[in-house]
């Protein structure tokens, strides 16, 4: 198994770049903007990297249940940021998404709020999951 | 020597792990796209595979962000499919063939392809899931598989054309073998889908109807398409459509359908299965 006792945080990361936020984006973002579509490129994988360690942990039961009797202290162990910790609390993908979340590994932290696919496709969408479902059904008429 | 005897292209969603465990593969919901898979078990049981060559990605159970190659082929005598968090059951251990791998990687080297090696890999559902649709029982499977993960994570992705070229590189890394071993080559994910942001639910049933059309015929068709081309096309998901590129490349003699199925919606997933069949490969120099 993996040995999570590293501790690199997002902040010590952030810490060895000399550039600003912006200055960063320009040199690690993807080029193209796809409206309605993160794409998880090095900016977002640098800003996230705490917040996908914790989720990636996620993948043994002992850590689900350890998340899952205290999440706060479970997040502070993996050194997320605020922004990441109250991305966390909301249960909002969008807010994970935007803290450096990948969604792959947001999945397994999905799975332990009992959150499937299209339960996250309706939060982000603003769809009932009814809606999301006859949406997805409704792209086989196309 | 070994031969490719065909190529097999299928989705992997997790939940048809869950729909497996739960007996539903009569239910209504499911029942369109498990109808696709006799024909291609017939086929398999016919021709008899020694080996499958699996191109797969992960999806953050193997590799994190700490080490994200952008190929990497297994390279152990074993490959466990283990917990993923989610809830869809783990299938226990795939045997491998180290010498097979080890020839692959040397081939692949040589040709100025880098892979990273993993003799330890653990396999998530992109692997799994494909090996249960295909055989039922892992008893009447091949006796080993290779397992060549494709980075569909973390952005740069390697390019269609890239994974092309890789295809056509483990093709004849494969057709170079000394061994007398039959090989399929299989290729899982897509086809249409996105999970994350606004767009999430998004589906393009005629592109990828015409991707399944063009992989028979005219697989080079697809490579002019760049990874955002792709994203913005058949959404960010839908990327993964270069493993089924890489596993068609594989293929040099003369390719034959036998079965295809494609179903919308499985989970948020337009679900395609394709089985082509390597004929009268030419035998290798």
């Amino acid at each position: 198994m993996r040995d999570h006792s590293e501790s690199r945080s997002s902040e010590t990361r952030m810490r060895t770049d000399d550039g600003s936020p912006h200055e960063r984006s320009r040199k690690f973002a993807a080029a193209r903007v796809i409206e309605g579509t993160p794409i998880f490129d090095g900016e977002r994988a640098v800003r996230g990297y705490a917040l996908n360690r914790m989720c990636f942990s996620l993948n043994e039961r002992a850590n689900r249940d350890a998340f899952l009797a205290d999440e706060d202290a479970y997040c502070r162990k993996y050194s997320l940021n605020d922004e990441q910790i109250n991305a966390v609390r909301s249960r909002n993908v969008q807010a994970l998404l935007s803290a450096g979340g990948n969604i792959y590994y947001l999945a397994k932290l999905a799975g332990c709020f009992g959150l499937n696919v299209q339960d996250i496709g309706a939060q982000q969408t603003g769809m009932s999951v009814e809606a999301f479902r006859a949406k997805l059904r409704a792209a086989a008429e196309t | 020597m070994a031969r490719i005897v065909g190529c097999i292209c299928t989705s992997h969603v997790p939940a048809i792990a869950g729909a497996v465990a739960k007996g539903l593969e009569a239910d209504a919901y499911w029942q369109p796209f498990f109808e696709g898979f006799p024909p291609v078990r017939a086929w398999l049981e016919r021709v008899r595979p020694d080996v499958a060559v699996v191109f797969y990605n992960d999806h953050g159970l193997n590799f994190f962000l700490d080490n994200m190659p952008t190929f990497a082929v297994g390279a152990a005598d074993d490959y466990l499919n283990s917990d993923e968090g989610w809830g869809i059951p783990a299938h226990g251990l795939y045997a491998g063939d180290p010498e097979f791998s080890w020839h692959v990687m040397r081939s692949l080297i040589n040709e100025e392809f880098d892979p990273a090696s993993c003799q330890r890999m653990l396999v998530d559902h992109a692997f799994a899931i494909p090996m249960q649709l295909l055989w039922p029982h892992k008893s009447s499977g091949p006796r080993a598989s290779v397992p060549i993960a494709i980075n569909t994570v973390q952005h740069p992705l390697p390019s269609p054309r890239r994974c092309y070229k890789l295809g056509q590189a483990v093709g004849r890394a494969i057709a170079s073998y000394p061994e007398d071993l039959k090989v399929v080559v299989i290729g899982t994910g897509g086809l249409s889908h996105q999970l994350e942001g606004g767009r999430a639910g998004f589906i393009n049933k005629s592109f990828d109807l015409m991707c399944m059309d063009k992989l028979v015929d005219d697989p080079a068709a697809l490579i002019r398409y760049s990874i955002e081309d792709l994203i913005e096309t058949t959404g960010s998901q839908g990327v993964e459509l270069v493993m089924w590129i890489a596993a068609r490349a594989s293929m040099t003699g003369s390719v034959t359908k036998i079965h295809s199925n494609y179903h919308i919606p499985i989970s948020n997933t337009a679900a395609g299965l394709l089985l082509l069949e390597n004929r009268d490969a030419p035998a290798p120099p």
